[in-house]
């Protein structure tokens, strides 16, 4: 094997805090070679970004500090570089691009000033070229005009072509790449990921990818390495990976992913947390949330086992000397599949909504005229009955928040009605709702804006059932807080405390037990689980999952991650500029999608796929980005981006069709006579 | 009484006001109770129940140990700890009974209203001297026709009525007498000193469960968590300055005197409480005004938010020092047609204090009323204040119970940024004229009266330096322990 172009040995990057020192990457050895993707797989907190930073020299000063090990690019060792020989290095061997595109550019500068920066000094004429070139090279459409623009004319996944560009200016020999699609949507994610691979082949760089997410990591990766608390615990080929993960973690991992075949039953969790690095390990990292766990895991640090080409695993289970112990404990797989009883069919509604709109108007000039709307939802009808799970599945933008905030009234409709049960909650007024307020309730995305940071659990999960009337007196009240929090999976000892000694998932599980203090019938979820890791993912899924067999809950489940869908819906409505494109059962929807803009979002996701063919999958994915819903295009509002377009999708909006299946569709394809 | 233990601040405070309405119950003695003096009660109040609350709640209590634990702050809150206490000591009013009649059966009191401090300053009130004299001078100022003991009259600089009274041959003495009081006093100030920080020392290191020397040396080598080295050390440095006023001020005129003769010490201690009244009532005033219509604007939105926007960009648009003076000026009107409303000379500079705290509070509340708009425009958005109007709350409640918690800080913030910045302006508006009454004791009078004098050679130059020094570093200490607040407080700081 030739020689490789990283090479990572034993480094170990430190923080100090007022915990005192954390070490958040603790003895890291890896090698990339050219051509090659290598992705670093890993939960937040793990340390990934860590060793990004460390490679690049761009550690936060003086907190963080590299104190061992070495880093090789082509044999030169980075960390014996001086200050101004690194400058040298960033941006023309190695280049980064990260997360966040929006925050990524300075606003102030044209984007070709910007990428020009990163062009070698070869006077201006040669380096506009040479920026035309890269505009081109990313998929910019009309470089020529774009040249001249600002970054905020640009969309979320223009500007990370934008970066990427940048990243390009300089032909490195590395790029790493620190989640550049977690910010993007999963149709956006399918063309930048199609763009890093197209432009990997051109130029034969490496990529160091680093992601949470095993979908990416499947469509990309040829090498993975799953990193926990700060070590790598795992390395593969990635089928040998995604055919046989090795170490518990990884395993776990893959069995927390929700999708079609889990229905039913409960997803694997993995119970606790992250270990703090502060402290010091006397066994392995992962031994208390592990559940094959033996003794020998707690007193002693597992060390790495390597296997055959490169790969290996750093476990006590695949030790010669404690392998024997194992055997005899069968991976229990924690999923006694407990069949949910399937939706009866042919009930009330308990929730209506006919033809709903919300419409914000937009103020211009000096009498603040209203000289357009923001048509955020605009005709959107569906109907929830008891115990049923309605996904709206929808890209950001396309108004699936909006309408959940005003099923709940908390933004007003503009038109339309909502009915739950008997009472059409759009045409009370707001001292008339108070009564009906506590049979809808709503958990948000964000688990660490939902809470006041001033209030303690207690007075946060009291606070709906006193402006309610509900629960009786005060100690009534106390006792029911410590029932609810105990059903979400809480200790009751919790409720003195405040919002902010909590974890991202334990926050999550404080606002489901406030959600359901005043007994609501409807709870709408706006991406409840989009903020958390995988594993934390199952946890609050599992649980949503139980309350709804117990208590007869209704969902309205808003998100963009067709994988919870296919788990925990039973039917999905998918959302595209304010309107629903297609509604149906979970099933009908997800083995037969009709829609080419739902046909195209279910192949943009990253599939993991375990058989071990290796051949790569071709991606069908839609072109452009979806318009804006000020001035959302003539007729079907999706036809400038859908390869079967006719000449009367761009005429008038199409009626809904129904199938045969029980599920409807909007578009000319399926147009009945 | 288990509550009094616990609350160990609240309890002293208790003490002092009972000890206090004692002795004027006790004594001949008539209290008087200023517009201003109830206003800092009011103010001491809540401060005091403010901190008794924080106390029993960690998230609030970490960032003011925060504060504490920075030595520099620390330090400053030493001096503003002086300031206030001298401020309070001015601010319990009396009026002393007169002697009786014969046959009266009727008490009369002085016209003249007196604070505690004034009692306890005693000599340095009264001590008035012609004109004019240098810091720790025999001599006056000016050349007078001097009768000599021969009976012949010569011009030349006449003894002082008070300072280095005691001194047979000023030219030969004065300066071994001085030297030997100073010297007395910093004998006496370490002494004082001494005993009191090691008293201090050793409560301390019984609650820590540490012994006196152990403690001792932790302080030495500043590894204790609150900076006592830094405190004690401040705190001496008090001490001695105090010795040396009670040592030199007493028989000199530690800092001159000024045109008609008072002692320039004893002024500049007086403005003290002018100064602390006009930085911390102004503030109370215009508080509830920033406060509510600020968290009103940004909350309810729409034509709430569009008229209170009026209301502070129209009166921002007006110069301050104009609509200032207007109001000053008709208070002086109202004042002198109406001169039976009020019994003392000090009770009528009361009251104009009083409205220019109302009128500086009128002016500078916008700012503070802006910032709590956007920051409640932003707040009203997150999802804690959606989740509660989805379970039906009102908005006061939300208001009072998100909102304003969550905006706190930058009230805080501002509250105690503004300070520094009112006692200035107290001095350029009594500059200007239009400041507080002439009869009343503030650093802005000092240096307005001073004014005249820079011109003259040699210069008079003590009433200045006097005021610039008891200003700057009220000033000083006020901006290092905001500074302090700011880094504590301030969310994008701490991260």
């Amino acid at each position: 094997m030739s020689k490789p172009l990283l090479q990572i040995d034993n480094l170990q990057t430190s923080f100090a805090t007022a915990q005192g020192l954390v070490r958040a990457v603790d003895g890291i050895s890896l090698a990339i070679h050219k051509g090659q993707t290598f992705a670093l797989l890993g939960e937040s907190g793990c340390g990934k970004s860590m060793t990004a930073l460390s490679v690049m020299r761009l550690l936060p000063e003086p907190a963080g500090r590299i104190t061992g090990g070495s880093i090789r690019l082509n044999g030169d060792d980075l960390l014996q570089l001086p200050e101004v020989a690194m400058r040298q290095v960033r941006g023309k061997r190695i280049a980064m691009i990260f997360q966040e595109p929006m925050t990524s550019l300075n606003p102030v500068l044209t984007i070709g000033q910007q990428i020009g920066e990163c062009v070698l000094q070869q006077g201006a004429a040669h380096s506009k070229r040479r920026v035309l070139e890269l505009l081109e090279a990313v998929g910019i459409p009309d470089p020529a005009q774009r040249y001249n623009e600002y970054p905020h004319q640009l969309s979320g996944g223009m500007k990370q072509r934008i970066m990427i560009a940048m990243a390009l200016a300089g032909e490195p020999d590395l790029l790493i790449a620190d989640e550049p699609t977690t910010a993007l949507d999963v149709t956006i994610q399918a063309q930048v990921l199609d763009l890093m691979r197209r432009l990997q082949q051109d130029m034969g760089m490496a990529i160091l990818l680093i992601t949470h997410d095993l979908g990416v990591v499947a469509e990309m990766a040829d090498r993975v390495a799953v990193m926990y608390a700060g070590q790598i615990v795992e390395e593969a080929e990635r089928d040998a990976f995604f055919a046989r993960p090795q170490h518990p973690y990884a395993q776990k991992l893959f069995a927390s992913l929700p999708d079609m075949e889990k229905r039913g039953e409960r997803l694997a969790i993995i119970p606790g947390h992250v270990p703090s690095l502060a402290t010091r390990f006397t066994g392995c990292r992962f031994v208390e949330r592990c559940d094959q766990a033996m003794d020998v895991c707690h007193h002693e640090v597992p060390v790495w086992m390597a296997g055959e080409a490169g790969s290996g695993v750093r476990c006590h289970r695949y030790d010669t000397r404690y392998a024997a112990q194992f055997t005899t404990k069968q991976t229990a797989q924690a999923a006694p599949s407990q069949t949910r009883q399937q939706a009866m069919e042919g009930k009330t509604p308990l929730l209506t909504v006919e033809g709903l709109k919300v419409h914000f108007p937009i103020h211009k000039g000096l009498l603040r005229r209203v000289v357009n709307h923001v048509k955020a939802v605009d005709d959107v009808s569906m109907a929830i009955p008891e115990r049923h799970t309605l996904a709206l599945v929808g890209e950001s933008g396309c108004g699936k928040t909006t309408a959940g905030k005003s099923i709940l009234q908390l933004v007003k409709p503009t038109a339309g009605r909502v009915r739950f049960q008997d009472v059409e909650l759009s045409a009370l007024s707001a001292a008339q709702l108070r009564p009906h307020r506590s049979d809808i309730q709503i958990i948000f995305q964000d688990p660490f804006s939902s809470m006041n940071p001033r209030m303690m659990i207690m007075d946060i999960i009291e606070e709906g059932m006193i402006t309610q009337g509900i629960g009786g007196d005060a100690r009534a009240r106390a006792r029911r807080v410590d029932e609810l929090l105990e059903q979400v999976g809480l200790s009751a000892e919790v409720k003195h405390r405040y919002p902010h000694e909590f974890s991202g998932g334990q926050r999550q599980r404080i606002c489901i037990a406030r959600a359901l203090a005043v007994e609501p019938k409807l709870i709408v979820c706006d991406e409840p689980t989009s903020a958390l890791d995988v594993s934390v993912q199952a946890q609050i899924l599992n649980l949503l999952k139980d309350l709804q067999d117990e208590l007869g809950l209704a969902y309205l489940f808003i998100t963009h991650d067709l994988s919870v869908v296919e788990y925990l819906a039973h039917e999905v409505a998918v959302m595209y500029l304010g309107r629903i494109v297609e509604q149906g059962s979970v099933q009908a929807v997800m083995e037969n999608p009709l829609h080419p803009y739902t046909r195209a979002l279910l192949a943009a996701v990253p599939v993991i796929e375990t058989s071990a063919d290796g051949s790569e999958r071709s991606i069908v994915s839609v072109q452009g980005e979806m318009p804006s819903p000020i001035n959302p295009p003539s007729g079907c509002h999706f036809h400038p981006r859908c390869e079967q377009a006719m000449a009367e999708c761009a005429q008038a909006y199409p009626p809904t069709s129904q199938m045969d299946d029980g599920h409807r569709v909007r578009c000319y394809l399926y147009e009945s006579g | 009484m288990s509550w009094l233990r616990r609350h160990p601040a609240l309890s002293v405070f208790i003490m002092m006001l009972a000890v206090v309405v004692a002795g004027m119950w006790l004594l001949p003695v008539k209290p008087v109770l200023l517009w201003t003096d109830a206003l800092v009660y009011l103010l001491i109040i809540t401060l005091v129940s403010f901190f008794t609350y924080v106390r029993s709640r960690e998230h609030l209590l970490s960032p003011w140990r925060q504060v504490v634990r920075r030595p520099l702050a620390a330090m400053a809150m030493v001096v503003l700890a002086a300031y206030v206490s001298v401020g309070l000591l001015d601010s319990i009013h009396f009026r002393k009974a007169l002697p009786l009649q014969d046959g009266a059966t009727q008490v009369d009191y002085s016209v003249e209203v007196l604070s505690l401090l004034d009692v306890l300053a005693g000599p340095l009130r009264k001590q008035l001297e012609k004109t004019y004299s240098a810091p720790l001078a025999a001599h006056l100022f000016t050349k007078e026709l001097v009768e000599q003991a021969d009976g012949s009259i010569i011009r030349g600089y006449p003894r002082l009525e008070y300072g280095g009274r005691h001194l047979r041959d000023p030219a030969a003495q004065r300066t071994a007498d001085i030297l030997q009081r100073a010297a007395l006093a910093l004998g006496q100030g370490l002494l004082l000193w001494l005993v009191l920080s090691s008293l201090w020392l050793a409560w301390l290191a019984r609650r820590h469960h540490c012994s006196f020397p152990d403690f001792t040396r932790q302080m030495i080598v500043g590894q204790t968590q609150i900076p006592w080295r830094v405190i004690l050390a401040t705190l001496g440095v008090l001490v001695l300055l105090l010795m040396i006023i009670l040592q030199l001020g007493v028989a000199y005129h530690l800092l001159g005197t000024d045109k008609v003769g008072n002692d320039v010490l004893y002024l500049s201690i007086k403005s003290i409480r002018t100064g602390l009244v006009i930085g911390t009532l102004t503030t109370l005033i215009m508080l509830p005004f920033a406060v509510l219509l600020g968290i009103m604007a940004g909350h309810f939105r729409g034509w709430v938010d569009d008229v209170i926007q009026y209301i502070y960009t129209t009166l921002n648009s007006i110069p301050g020092v104009l609509l200032i003076a207007a109001a000053i000026l008709s208070v002086d009107l109202f004042i002198s047609n109406n001169q039976a409303l009020f019994e003392t000379v000090v009770e009528r500079a009361d009251i104009r204090l009083l409205f220019l705290c109302i009128i500086l509070g009128i002016t500078s509340w916008t700012g503070l009323c802006r910032l709590l708009r956007g920051e409640t425009l932003k707040l009203r958005e997150l999802d804690y204040i959606q989740a509660a109007t989805a379970f039906g709350v009102s908005n006061a409640k939300i208001i009072s119970r998100h909102i304003l918690p969550n905006v706190m800080h930058i009230v805080l913030i501002s509250v105690v940024l503004d300070f520094s910045g009112l006692v200035l302006a107290e001095a350029v508006l009594s500059y200007v004229g239009v400041g507080v009454d002439p009869s009343m004791a503030s650093w802005g009078n000092m240096i307005n009266s001073a004014r005249l004098e820079m011109a003259r050679e040699p210069v008079v130059w003590w009433s200045l330096v006097a005021a610039f020094w008891f200003m700057f570093i009220l000033v000083l200490a006020a901006n290092v322990f905001s500074d302090a607040v700011r880094d504590a407080f301030d969310p994008r700081v701490s991260g």
